[in-house]
């Protein structure tokens, strides 16, 4: 049996991101080298709406770019098919920027680490970043959020699963459990 | 979307890669041309694989194209020749794709004028085999290319027209393009002079959808895209062909030609040229001509296909 629960509404998504817009902001002393970098698939409109809270209150349009990080995976050989790549789009310079890594949910923080490397093959940016709307636990890497929506406990055999409109038709935030 | 039982294994010919297929390979493309386009040009996906280069035939392009493809994926890779190889020594193919097994070699690119030989192969490697050309019958890579080209310049290869002229008959990239082009549903006409074509049963066999023309004037009108083939000097020589300038005035892309073509016509060329006989230097050079494009092109199609079989 598959039990789902809503942990987030879609209201709870808006606030949750406004409130990273706004933490990003104090924590770099205001916006003007950072630059928000979604990792596909829904890292990229989680940046897109951070941006767009970010212009909402502060007037300034910071910069939204978009890593694929396909090509950085440690796992690429104990999947099974080639995982289809994502568009990579970022502005030509990023050296001496603040680049902020924007994702769904921080998990194993294997993402992470491949992002670290795709990036650094781009430019070196002064500063990197990470927001994230839902941090489930279970690091298997030495990476933590600087930006969290929501801490959610888990276990490893639940499923976290972010909808978001741009991609689902609808925004919220399921947790599934498999009981036996 | 692919699950893992249907994860391809070799790329041999793309009969049997369906529309989807190529569609995802070109997506894929798209990816790995961004990546060649960085100051950085190498990304990680194959590091610690095996890439063993086979050619039994002279190969510029192809060869480096798939050496820089699979640098750029990190994989380690060897080029070898027939020439100077115990293959001389007389190696038969299958003893010499066992002994690249032994020694770990994980994808084999091989060109071989053989047709089917890389079947052959395919039976006896338990890696990934890629077609660079085999005698008469299919050259995939190319085709990918050409299809990657055309999407990129014209926006969609659905309805489109391409005119293949030259010497058909012999041409492993005329059949792969036709193979790849009619998947993808463009219209194919194929224009060659009888002795360089063979039956039109044969293609239309086959291929029922092509159209088959003797009359290169006639065939270029509202053509999309036209592809001019290598002529092999020794056709001339097998006697059939009059002269070399005799074919040109009836089948080669002249400055006449090109005069005739549409403002958007696509020139391609799968290389070598040989400029005064099946195309025309205006006509290689002309704004029209993609054919420096196709071999930039080559590069990301093949790293894509490299990265989908042993990524």
């Amino acid at each position: 049996m598959k039990e789902r629960k809503q942990i987030l509404t879609a209201d709870d998504i808006r606030r949750a991101l406004v409130r990273i817009a706004h933490e990003i902001d104090e924590r770099n002393g205001g916006l003007q080298d950072v630059i928000l970098v979604g990792i596909p698939r829904r890292g990229v409109p989680i940046a897109e709406r951070i941006a767009s809270a970010i212009a909402d209150f502060e007037g300034v349009q910071v910069p939204v770019g978009q890593l694929d990080i396909t090509l950085y995976r440690d796992d690429l050989r104990m999947r099974g098919p080639a995982a289809q790549m994502h568009k990579t789009s970022i502005q030509p310079d990023i050296t001496g920027k603040t680049v902020v890594f924007v994702d769904d949910v921080l998990y194993t923080g294997r993402t992470v680490r491949a992002a670290l490397d795709a990036i650094a093959d781009l430019g070196r940016p002064s500063c990197i970043q990470l927001a994230v709307l839902i941090d489930r636990g279970h690091r298997e890497l030495p990476i933590r959020a600087d930006f969290v929506g929501k801490n959610v406990p888990t276990a490893r055999s639940e499923r976290v699963m972010v909808h978001l409109r741009e991609c689902d038709g609808a925004d919220e935030v399921l947790i599934e459990r498999t009981s036996k | 979307m692919t699950t893992d039982s249907q994860r391809r294994r070799h790329m041999i010919d793309l009969d049997d890669v369906d529309a989807e297929e190529i569609e995802e390979i070109l997506t894929t493309t798209e990816s790995m041309k961004e990546v060649l386009s960085r100051e950085m040009k190498q990304v990680p996906a194959l590091r610690g694989r095996n890439v063993v280069n086979m050619f039994f035939e002279d190969s510029t392009r192809t060869r480096i194209s798939f050496e820089l493809a699979a640098r750029a994926l990190s994989a380690n890779v060897v080029s070898f020749s027939a020439r100077g190889s115990s293959v001389e020594k007389g190696e038969s193919l299958v003893d010499t794709v066992r002994t690249l097994q032994s020694l770990g070699a994980d994808v084999v690119v091989m060109r071989h004028g053989e047709s089917g030989a890389p079947y052959l192969v395919a039976r006896h490697f338990h890696g990934s085999v890629i077609n660079a050309g085999d005698g008469c019958h299919a050259h995939p890579t190319q085709a990918l290319l050409d299809l990657f080209t055309i999407r990129e310049r014209l926006g969609q290869i659905r309805d489109i027209k391409v005119v293949i002229v030259g010497d058909i008959l012999h041409s492993r990239v005329a059949r792969s393009d036709i193979w790849g082009l009619t998947r993808m549903g463009a219209n194919v006409t194929l224009c060659a002079p009888p002795t360089l074509l063979g039956h039109s049963k044969y293609w239309l066999h086959t291929w029922p959808g092509l159209s088959i023309s003797h009359d290169l004037d006639a065939a270029i009108k509202g053509a999309d895209v036209v592809m001019a083939l290598r002529l092999q000097k020794e056709r001339m020589q097998a006697g059939l062909l009059p002269s070399l300038r005799e074919y040109t005035r009836a089948y080669g892309i002249t400055p006449e030609r090109l005069a005739q073509l549409g403002e958007r016509t696509l020139i391609m060329h799968p290389g070598p040229m040989n400029e005064g006989v099946e195309i025309s230097p205006e006509a290689a050079t002309s704004p029209n001509s993609v054919i420096e494009a196709q071999v930039t092109n080559g590069v990301a199609v093949r790293m894509a296909l490299l990265y989908r079989l042993a990524g």
